[in-house]
């Protein structure tokens, strides 16, 4: 078990440093910061003193290392439009984002985990094709057209629900007025979660439903109810859990279109909005850390899934 | 076993696919769907009715006899320009399943069969690409290279490459202990002969339908990007960029033609072509089923 623990976080070392290297790569080729920072009408003198001032004349390795000591001390850079440190930009916009992407995975999963076991006990009847039908319709929707489609129909026509932003300016900033901004972009997200998720969760049950201790179960007569509640269910959610920690990069992703879509004041805003203005050093830190967090989370996933499941080889 | 009945044998198969196939109607469906689209759009120089870039006088009007589906602000005919963007989302779906399909079943094919540290490497590099968002470095890519056809097309393919590989790999690791590869081994073929003409053909159902969901997703993609403003500049018209229009409010209230038809249109495409890999995943593979 401590074996396989250690083996795991060993794996996770190179992939920690890689997620750096490329991030750092990808920052040196977006262009050298010190035009950006000064502009376009500067001279020669000033240019090259401002590359000593920040170590930009040493060579690329030198500087990664250096960016490098920074990043662990948590100095992520300044952004390049505003000035302020890239750390207090993204902690200050970091709440709304997980506010989004905690309540979208909350209401998908809560869709997607009934619907997918519905399915699987009543596989292959015409509700479980159409559900199934359905979930494919769910993957298949661009979030910005679901996204239009509901502001054109509770924001234009009935006129129900805001949509853009995170309160009404002026308005009481009461829970009320935060749900009712919620309401848009949480569904759109929980849709694509729960497409993804029901014939994930439904395959996941019908594996079980096969295995010979729920066969054994039915033969004792225990009734359905309890067959399927007490045993299949149980061990069904071991792979369900697991999901959790592969949405993670694509709920990101997903909130990147979305809060730019409803001007939600989150960490995918500012990414769009940093991305559009070239604001190379605040891009990377975001995607930095939601490369590290990813990672965390898969390595978490997996150690708690060798612990849950002892059939699991190490 | 001889080659006639090696090529009976080889045709059966293909006929019990096609038989599994046809019992998902829906797929059936589908597939005639995504024909008859793929030939509207390779035809859409001919059988588009005007030019997709003709500014006319008739400004934004609704569809009507002579524009079935009307014309946008600049007057250009909106059935040309759907015809001619679903050409072009079509062609860089396509082109980016084939760009990182290449590269992920080379990788994959690389790291299953040799193993040891050649391994390690690509395997860890996979998982770097796989931790960051797909759309972040996509996005990041296009704003550096510059957006624009080809340079989105090789952004996604080789963004896009990880989960190929992957998958290759694990189906290398498992065919490299059956008795066929082995006896390939022990009779001293090349390893260039086993790789391509016994382990790749034993690949290709999974790669195939594992490409259909990436050609689902590039199209999303490219249709995100575009709608962002950084996939498809315009005039050339993409399925994205029309809908990048229906942002400001007054198309999105009183246009309807300029934005619902292309957004359906996306969710057709795709919805389709997610039908048809799970009807191939069934129909190659019946033992993992579900």
């Amino acid at each position: 078990m401590l074996k396989y623990i250690i083996k795991r976080i060993l794996i996770a070392i190179p992939v920690l440093i890689g997620i750096t290297i490329l991030d750092y790569a990808i920052m040196s080729l977006a262009g050298s910061p010190l035009e950006m920072m000064l502009g376009p009408k500067t001279t020669e003198a000033a240019l090259e003193a401002k590359a000593i001032q920040l170590g930009l004349d040493k060579p690329f390795y030198v500087q990664y290392f250096v960016w490098l000591k920074n990043m662990l001390q948590g100095n992520l850079g300044y952004s390049i439009k505003s000035y302020q440190p890239v750390r207090q930009i993204i902690s200050s916009h970091l709440g709304p984002t997980l506010l989004l992407m905690g309540t979208s995975m909350l209401v998908g999963l809560g869709f997607a985990i009934p619907i997918g076991i519905y399915s699987a006990i009543h596989r292959y009847t015409k509700r479980d094709y159409s559900l199934v039908t359905m979930s494919f319709f769910g993957t298949s929707i661009p979030s910005f057209f679901l996204s239009l489609i509901f502001i054109y129909l509770f924001t234009v026509r009935v006129g129900w629900l805001p949509s853009s932003g995170m309160r009404t300016a002026g308005g009481d900033g009461g829970w009320g007025d935060l749900i009712r901004h919620m309401v848009m972009p949480v569904l759109v997200l929980a849709i694509s979660i729960a497409g993804s998720n029901i014939r994930y969760v439904r395959s996941a049950v019908l594996e079980i439903l096969q295995k010979d201790y729920v066969r054994t179960a039915k033969s004792k007569g225990i009734g359905r109810f309890l067959t399927i509640n007490k045993h299949a269910l149980r061990n069904a959610l071991i792979p369900i859990i697991t999901v959790i920690g592969m949405q993670i990069p694509t709920l990101f992703g997903g909130a990147v279109i979305i809060e730019q879509v409803f001007s939600w004041p989150g960490l995918g805003l500012i990414t769009m909005n940093a991305i559009m203005s070239r604001d190379y050093p605040l891009v990377m830190g975001v995607a930095l850390l939601t490369a590290v967090v990813v990672l965390v989370a898969n390595l978490i996933t997996d150690i708690l899934y060798a612990l849950v499941d002892p059939t699991i080889k190490y | 076993m001889s080659n006639s009945e090696t090529s009976d044998y080889k045709s059966s198969t293909f006929k019990m696919i096609i038989k599994r196939f046809r019992k998902h109607k829906l797929a059936v469906a589908s597939l005639y769907f995504l024909c008859i689209m793929t030939l509207l759009a390779l035809l859409a120089p001919i059988i588009s009715p005007y030019n997709p870039n003709q500014v006319s006088t008739s400004f934004s009007s609704p569809p009507s006899l002579a524009h079935w589906l009307g014309t946008d602000q600049i007057g250009r005919d909106m059935l040309s320009r759907i015809l001619y963007a679903t050409r072009i989302s079509l062609f860089v779906g396509f082109a980016a399943t084939v760009v990182s399909t290449v590269i992920g079943v080379i990788l994959g094919l690389i790291a299953g069969y040799f193993g040891g540290v050649v391994d390690i490497i690509i395997m860890r590099i996979t998982d770097t690409i796989m931790s960051f968002p797909y759309i972040l470095l996509v996005l990041v890519a296009a704003s550096i290279f510059g957006a624009g056809l080809w340079n989105i097309i090789l952004i996604l393919g080789f963004v896009d490459w990880p989960g190929a590989a992957r998958l290759v790999r694990g189906n290398v690791l498992s065919l490299r202990e059956t008795n066929f590869v082995k006896g390939n081994v022990v009779a001293g073929m090349p390893n260039r002969y086993i790789l391509f003409s016994e382990i790749l053909p034993n690949t290709i159902g999974p790669v195939l339908i594992y490409a259909t969901s990436v050609f689902a997703i590039s199209i999303l993609d490219e249709a995100a990007l575009s709608f962002l403003g950084m996939g498809v500049q315009p005039p050339t018209a993409s399925l994205g960029n029309i809908l990048n229009g229906a942002e400001s409010i007054t198309i999105l209230t009183s246009k309807f033609w300029l934005w619902i038809p292309a957004g359906v249109l996306i969710i057709l495409l795709v919805v389709s072509i997610n039908f048809v890999g799970d009807a191939l995943r069934d129909a190659i593979d019946p033992s993992a089923k579900e």
